[in-house]
Formats: structure tokens, sequence, C-alpha cells
């Protein structure tokens, strides 16, 4: 155990060098220079160009770039090319509101996910079965933005409540009860659009282990011996079914940064992945590097506890 | 008196012609394929789907298309779908095929539907040629590393291709001297480890320049860290980032994204590789003094196909979900031309007056891709091989 702690750690900083060097490089690499991100702005004098490459050793070579950017990194110096805010503060800010996301949309993933696919490994080929095999498809194949419109038209229209942004805007004093329904509902359909694809394939995944586990011998004598349906489903099957989700706790940490770029865009909800995007397209390169960074260390992370956990509740894997 | 017919000595009696499979491989994928009813509808819509995109790239192309995607009416925007132009305003020329707007007109009066069928060849091809990227590199780095992989890598060759990559990246990189002086480095290297080589023969070597021959690690380890570290980028991030950087243009999407997307495809091809390598029918064929290449391509690949196959169907699902998504953020293809997620990003703002600029690319995007999914989670069934023995 323990030597399989060191060895995977070394390993993964020695991963995790290799990917600061490649977004390093994608990033510096492209065509186009941050200096030059507003060509147009008649206060970009040349003089100011060159200010602002030296202030931010854009004129010094890659490799000196590379070192001054991690120094600064790991000191937490490092500050937004666009406004001088440090950067570890903008995005823990940031962090905060997408970590109501993620919970919420975590939760709604794995309190629904569960019961679904089970039901439809037990009745399986059943008509529950095959239509929530088809909804999962359907929600797989939707198009996020497509689903979050048709949400929006149809929650708007019925309950006539504002959904975009984090909160209603001018709803200062009043009372305690509005403040918390109005956040419920902000928050409501930005999660169900990110815990859709997770509901589908999470269930998927869930039904084929079922029905994997349900035709094991031992499932098959349980019944033989006379054990009550409920029993053999939920006390011989379902425990042995959940060994392989265990390990997928792990592997939901890199959501906390990746995927709701396009969610946060259209709720104009102020996370980690919106500022991410503005960050993109305004070239900011010390945000882009550090979110990429600190999702590289989150999958990681991520992946070792998954490893962990896997030798910790199934004795017969040894790393 | 001899018998007519003289019997091979190596064949046993009894067998009287070699057992043939009864059916083709195609003959009996075809009938598990029909019996899957959700699979046969994935296949029959992605067939509809490309006659499509081929139409309506010769439809809209050309200087007189058949459909205009860009004629603006900006005196009938926003018309409903299937209702007719007022042809008094409209000159001959701006008049609909048909005489009909079929999918309605967008906010400059553009027809939807001559722009969906301009779209449909843009996702069409996205998908395809990304996950051709992708499978290709998987199957070139999955092969070597299954195949190849156990072999442990000399030191020299390390250092050799590390300054031969080092100068190729730099001349790609545009810092072109260091480039061709490292290449030039990395070349004559190789003359000279060749040649050493051959006048050393077999003694070993001693000193120092044991240190060049040692054996150190795999070149399977090697390419596996490197899928390892591709997968720690959040991979949608990384694409928004790469296509946001460089030049709008519908090759750097595809690029991009077959670029991002080949990982999958390597562990898969590394496994099945792993396996066949040891099965008896690549054994009896390196006894038989088959090469390599003959084993790799007409041996093993053949039946290291089929889960790459599958993974590739729905990777091509989840290009165009991802090329949309990028259309729909403003990134990609160029204004002029339509894609789907551009239709749909344009449209959202007359989402209660025109929904129909909303719904019609949403529903084509949403059914192209549950086509792809569905025939795909299909094809993993038939080419199941558990499946295929029960006839």
């Amino acid at each position: 155990m323990l030597s399989f702690i060191a060895r995977s750690s070394i390993q993964k900083i020695i991963t995790l060098f290799f990917v600061s060097i490649i977004s390093f490089l994608v990033i510096h690499l492209a065509p186009g220079e941050p200096s030059q991100v507003d060509p147009l702005n008649p206060k970009f004098t040349p003089e100011m160009v060159e200010r602002f490459r030296q202030q931010f050793h854009l004129d010094k070579p890659l490799y000196v770039q590379y070192a001054y950017f991690y120094r600064d990194l790991f000191t937490g110096k490092t500050v937004s090319w666009k406004d001088n805010l440090p950067v570890l503060k903008k995005i823990i800010e940031r962090f905060k509101n997408s970590l109501w996301l993620f919970v919420v949309g975590t939760l709604l993933t794995w309190t629904l996910a569960f019961p679904i696919g089970i039901r439809s490994a037990i009745f399986r080929g059943g008509l529950y079965d095959r239509s929530a095999t088809f909804f999962s498809y359907l929600l797989i194949s939707i198009p996020g933005f497509f689903f979050a419109y048709i949400l929006i038209i149809v929650v708007v229209s019925t309950f006539h409540v504002p959904v975009i942004d984090m909160e209603t805007f001018g709803l200062g004093d009043s009372p305690w009860y509005r403040w918390l329904m109005d956040r419920v509902w902000h928050l409501l359909l930005p999660s169900i659009l990110g815990a859709t694809g997770g509901i589908a394939v999470l269930s998927r995944y869930v039904r084929s282990q079922m029905m994997e586990v349900e035709s094991q011998d031992y499932v098959r004598t349980a019944r033989a011996k006379g054990v009550p349906e409920e029993q053999v489903h939920y006390k011989h099957a379902l425990r042995n079914a959940l060994l392989p989700f265990v390990t997928m706790f792990g592997l939901i940490l890199p959501g906390l940064i990746g995927g709701s770029v396009i969610i946060e865009s259209i709720f104009a909800w102020p996370g980690m992945g919106r500022m991410a995007y503005e960050a993109i397209l305004a070239r900011d390169y010390p945000i882009v590097l550090t979110v990429n960074f600190i999702s590289a260390v989150l999958v990681l992370i991520g992946t070792f506890i998954s490893d962990v956990l896997y030798m910790v509740v199934d004795p017969r894997i040894r790393l | 008196m001899m018998t007519g017919r003289v019997e091979h000595p190596l064949k046993p009696p009894g067998v009287e012609q070699p057992l043939a499979p009864r059916e083709s491989r195609w003959k009996e994928f075809w009938r598990l394929l029909r019996k899957n009813k959700l699979a046969l509808l994935g296949l029959i819509i992605f067939v509809l789907f490309f006659l499509i995109a081929l139409a309506g790239l010769f439809l809209t192309s050309g200087t007189r298309p058949v459909f205009d995607p860009a004629i603006v009416r900006l005196e009938e925007k926003l018309r409903p779908p299937l209702s007719s132009p007022t042809l008094e305003i409209l000159g001959s020329d701006r008049v609909p095929r048909f005489g009909l707007y079929l999918l309605g007109t967008d906010e400059l009066g553009r027809d939807v539907f001559s722009r969906m069928i301009q779209g449909a060849w843009v996702s069409l091809t996205v998908g395809f040629v990304a996950v051709g990227i992708a499978v290709l590199i998987g199957i070139l780095l999955g092969g070597i590393s299954g195949y190849y992989g156990q072999n442990l890598m000399r030191a020299n060759q390390i250092f050799l291709a590390t300054v031969l990559l080092l100068g190729g990246g730099l001349v790609v990189a545009g810092f072109s001297v260091p480039g061709v002086v490292l290449l030039a480095a990395g070349a004559s290297f190789l003359v000279f480890f060749r040649s050493w080589k051959k006048k050393a023969g077999n003694r070993t070597e001693t000193g120092w320049t044991r240190f060049l021959w040692m054996r150190t690690v795999s070149i399977d380890t090697l390419i596996m860290r490197f899928v390892d570290i591709m997968l720690c980028f959040p991979s949608f991030f990384l694409i928004l980032t790469v296509v946001a950087l460089l030049p709008p243009s519908i090759y750097n999407i595809m690029i991009v994204i077959g670029l991002t997307s080949w990982m999958g495809a390597t562990r898969f091809v590394r496994a099945e590789f792993l396996s066949l390598r040891d099965q008896d029918f690549v054994t009896a064929a390196r006894a038989l003094g088959v090469g390599n290449w003959r084993i790799i391509f007409r041996h093993m690949i053949p039946n290291a196909i089929a889960p790459v196959l599958v993974s590739a169907t729905i990777g091509i699902a989840s290009a165009i979900l991802t090329e949309s998504a990028l259309s729909f953020l403003g990134l990609g293809v160029p204004p002029p031309h339509a894609t789907w997620g551009n239709i749909l990003s344009d449209g959202k703002n007359y989402i209660f007056d025109a929904p129909w600029l909303t719904f019609v690319p949403g529903i084509a995007i949403l059914i192209v891709v549950l086509s792809f999914n569905l025939f795909g989670e299909g094809l993993r069934d038939v080419l199941n091989p558990r499946l295929r023995e029960r006839s």
C-alpha cells in the first residue's frame, strides 16, 4: 500500500510536469500575441505594448517565461493580465459559485441514476426498461444548449419565475423565504442541465453492472435456497454491483472545473467555466493556464483516490 | 490395379472439405443487425443524413445554387415554416425554390431550409474527419504499443527521438534555424549510430559507450504515460482554448477535435493487440515467416477493430455535438457559412417570436447524434462474439 502510494505520487508529479509544459506550449505557440488583443484601441501606443510585454516577461524566451509563470503560480503571486488582480483570489471567488452547481448537479445525478438503473435491470426487457433506455439515449444526444432553451421556455412560461443569473436583480430586502425560493429557482435549471448527461450515462452503467451480477452463480444459489426476491436484489446483487461505483467518487472531482462553460454562459452564471471562457477570448493567459493546471491536479487526485478506494473495498485488487 | 482417387496423406478421413463458416461475415453482421430495431433505425437515419448532406453540398454551392442560403430578404424576415413569399415585393430572382419557405426564414430573411442543408455537410465532415484522425492516431500508437511495446528502448534511441522531435517541433513552431540544426544533428547521429553498430557487430561495448546501448524504458510505457498526460486536460476546455486562439476555420476544428480524442482508441487497440499477439493464429503466422507488417494489417487489425469501430461511431456523435457547441459559442466556421450550431445561436434571440429558428437545428442535431449513438450501441451488441456464436 505505502509503496503504491509513493510510486503513484511520483508518477503523477512527473505527469503534472509534462501537462504544465504542454499546456504552456499550446497557449504560447498559438498565433497572435496577448499584447495585441485590442489593436484598434487608441490607448495602446507602441510604448504601452512594450511596457506590457516587459511587465509580464513576454519579451523573454519561452523557457524563461515558463519558469517565471510557475514560480509565480506556486508562490501564489500570479496576476491576471486584464485587471492585475491575483488569479487565485479570482478563481476562488468564482469557484464558490460553481460549487453550488456542482454539488446540486452531482446529488441529482447520483440520487436519480441508481434507482432508474436498478429498476431497469430488475425489470429488464419490459416497457420501463425500454423507455428508460430510449430516454437515456435521448438525454445523451441532446445538445445541452438546445435543451437549456427548451427548459427555459417551459419554466418561464409556466411558472413565471426568472431563471437567468444567480439571483433576481434588486431583490434587496425581501423576506428570507422569498430570497431562498429565488435562489432555488435560479439554481435548479443549470443543475438539472449539468446532471442530465450524468444521469443518462450512470443509469446505463448501473443497469449493466446490476445485470452482470444478477447472472452470477451466488445470486442463483440465493434464489434456489428460497431467499425472498427483495433480499436477492438488494442484498446479494446490489451490494456487489456497487463495487465499481465506489471508484467513481474519485472521478467526479474533475467535473468541478471542466464541463459547464456553455451552461454558465447561457444562464449568465458567474462561475469558473465562464471566467475561463472569457479569459480565453481576452487572451488572459495566467487565468487560462491556472485553471488548466488546477483541473489537471484534480484529475490526478481523482484517479489516485479512486485507485486507493478500489484497493480498500476490493481485497482482490493488489496494485 | 490402382484406385481412382488418391487420398491426401495429411487429410484425416471423413473430412471432405475445409470447414468454412456457413455464412460470410457481412451476411452474419446484417442478420444480427436486422434483429436490433433501434440500431437499424440509427443506420437508416445515418444513411439519410449522409445523402442529405451530400445533396446539400451540391445544391447550395456554385454561382447559382438550387437552394441559395445566402439571399437576404429583409422584407421577408422571420416568416414561419411552410409560408409562401409575397411575390409582389420580391424580384423573381429572390423567390425561394418551390415558391415556399419550407422551414421558414431567419432574422435576415434567409431561407432556413437552404441553410440547414448547407450546415449538414459541416456536421458530417467534422464528425468523420475528426474521428478519422483520432482513430488513425489510435491505431498507430496503440498498435506500436501493443505489438512492439515489450521491447525496451536503448538510451541512444531515446536520445535520437528526442533530438529529432525537438527539431521538428521547433521548425513547426517557427524557429527554423535551431530546428534545422537539430534535425541535421539528429540525422547525422542516426547515420553515425548505424555505422557504429554495423562496425561493432555483436561485440559487447565497454566503458561509457555501454551507457548508450543500455536498455531503459519500453515504448509501451512511454505511449501509455503520454495517454495519461493527455487525459489530464479537460477536453472541451482544451478544444475551446485552441479553437479560440487559432484563426477561425472548419479544418482547425476537425484537427483539434481529432487530436484531443484519440486516447480511447489507443487504449482499445493496445489492449486488443496485447491479447491477440499471444494467440495461436498469430504464432502460426509468425512461424510461417509472415512479416510483422502483414501480421499487423492482415491478421491482427481485422480482429482488433470491433471495439474501435464502436467507439468511433459514438465518437462521431460527440464530435458533432462538440462542433455545434463551438458554433453556438460563435467560434469555428466563419459566419456567412451556415452550421446547425450557428443557426441555433442566431435564432436564440428570437426564441419566442420565431421558435423554429431554435427548434429546427436543435432537433436536427438531436436526431443525427441520436442515430449515431443508437447505431454505435447496436454495433457493440452485434460485434460482440458472445452474441455471435448463438445463431
